[in-house]
């Protein structure tokens, strides 16, 4: 393939302030810029320029994987994960590159006005370009979007699993939300973990928060109480709302040998009972 | 031959397992504990396995086997001190270890025995 004539890339590096001037009216049209600094714009425009100027000085070719191209890759992989973090889709962030399409085609055309095929050819240099450009873009812009989905997921994970002390010897796990299995390998970690720590004696699993229970919820549940009683400590599920208890009677579950309780109040009571500890209102 | 202490105390006897247990010492160990059971006549069996971090479905299914036999040969038995860890894992075995009696630690453990053992 021709590589980018000399003259061609004069042509860019004469223009320059007229391309970033369309290349920032083209971006405003097509709405890449909302939500966006304009000072920002202007420099991240002028600094990419620059950096595809001498990236095409050097001579580094199509292949952006080449130590050439370095520089301008790192920093469109700064840019787009920028813009992921602002909450831009991928089209608003690509746009930023396919953009300076427009005006950099005029200047070409202007500059190679009397040969057509050289015009034709360095057009497709350009594009060529471009578009390898545009698509590492894209493809930084949706690792760093997934990047950030899965923190969340995580911190959500974490968030949801809190084991809290009732009483001496008394641990309450307030479920919310469904239970996966990976769910439940975290809270059933947590919960052993206090178990030990604070060596108490009964828990209780509240599933107030839990907003369906079907087989695989029960069967994580009955897991989960499973492991406590080897652990040498008592379970008491409780929050089982009158639709939950419908659905489990449906369903044929057999919940063998776990103590349920419609609310935290009866299992906190129940728990109380079993240690010898009495409560009384002092009149 | 590497063994597993098997202590007397009373009317129970301790059972401490404190090193990795490979297949042959559950086995040694399984033969040991009845001929102690029968020599002593106890009352209870109280098995510590809080050093044991690390079990895989032999050692879970021969803690059940061993709180099997000590119950046919009427002593009662307590699994004391299992590590969430290897609680977690008997779980995924399916080795929910039905009708073993089980605490927190061995003193929990010699209390339910003694109870156990005073109501019978």
């Amino acid at each position: 393939m021709a590589a980018l004539q000399t003259s061609t890339l004069e042509a860019i590096k004469n223009n320059q302030t007229k391309l970033i001037a369309d290349w920032l009216g083209g971006l405003e049209t097509s709405g890449a810029t909302r939500n966006l600094k304009d000072q920002e714009v202007k420099q991240q425009t002028a600094e990419f320029l620059q950096l595809i100027i001498a990236g095409l000085e050097a001579g580094n070719g199509q292949n952006l994987a080449s130590a050439g191209w370095d520089e301008i890759r790192l920093y469109l992989e700064k840019l787009s994960r920028s813009r992921a973090l602002l909450g831009q889709d991928s089209q608003q962030t690509a746009s930023f590159i396919f953009a300076l399409k427009g005006p950099l085609f005029a200047v070409l055309q202007n500059h190679h006005q009397d040969n057509p095929a050289l015009l034709a050819e360095q057009l497709l240099e350009v594009s060529e370009l471009l578009d390898t450009l545009g698509m590492h873009t894209i493809r930084t812009f949706q690792k760093s979007r997934e990047e950030v989905i899965k923190r969340q997921q995580e911190e959500l994970l974490e968030l949801s699993t809190p084991v809290v002390k009732l009483w001496d010897g008394v641990l309450a796990l307030p479920m919310i939300g469904t239970l996966d299995s990976q769910r439940t390998q975290v809270v059933m970690e947590s919960l052993l973990q206090r178990i030990v720590d604070t060596g108490s004696e009964i828990a209780i699993i509240d599933i107030t928060g839990v907003p369906t229970v079907d087989t695989l919820v029960a069967q994580h549940l009955l897991k989960t109480v499973t492991a406590i009683r080897l652990m040498g400590a008592d379970c008491i599920i409780s929050g089982v709302r009158p639709q939950i208890a419908q659905t489990i009677v449906h369903l044929g579950l057999d919940l063998q040998g776990v103590v349920t309780k419609a609310n935290l109040a009866d299992a906190l009571k129940l728990a109380l009972t079993r240690l010898g500890v009495t409560v009384s209102k002092s009149v | 031959m590497e063994r597993i202490p098997i202590l007397k105390m009373g009317d129970f006897l301790l059972v401490t397992i404190q090193v990795d247990m490979h297949d042959q010492l559950a086995l040694t160990l399984q033969d040991d504990l009845s001929e102690r059971i029968s020599q002593t006549s106890a009352r209870g069996v109280l098995i510590d396995i809080s050093a044991l971090d690390m079990v895989d479905s032999f050692i879970g299914r021969m803690i059940g086997t061993i709180s099997g036999l000590s119950k046919i040969m009427d002593a009662e038995t307590v699994l004391v001190g299992m590590q969430p860890a290897v609680a977690i894992t008997l779980v995924e075995l399916g080795l929910t270890l039905p009708g073993v009696s089980t605490a927190l630690n061995v003193e929990r453990g010699m209390k339910l025995l003694q109870d156990r053992v005073r109501d019978q």
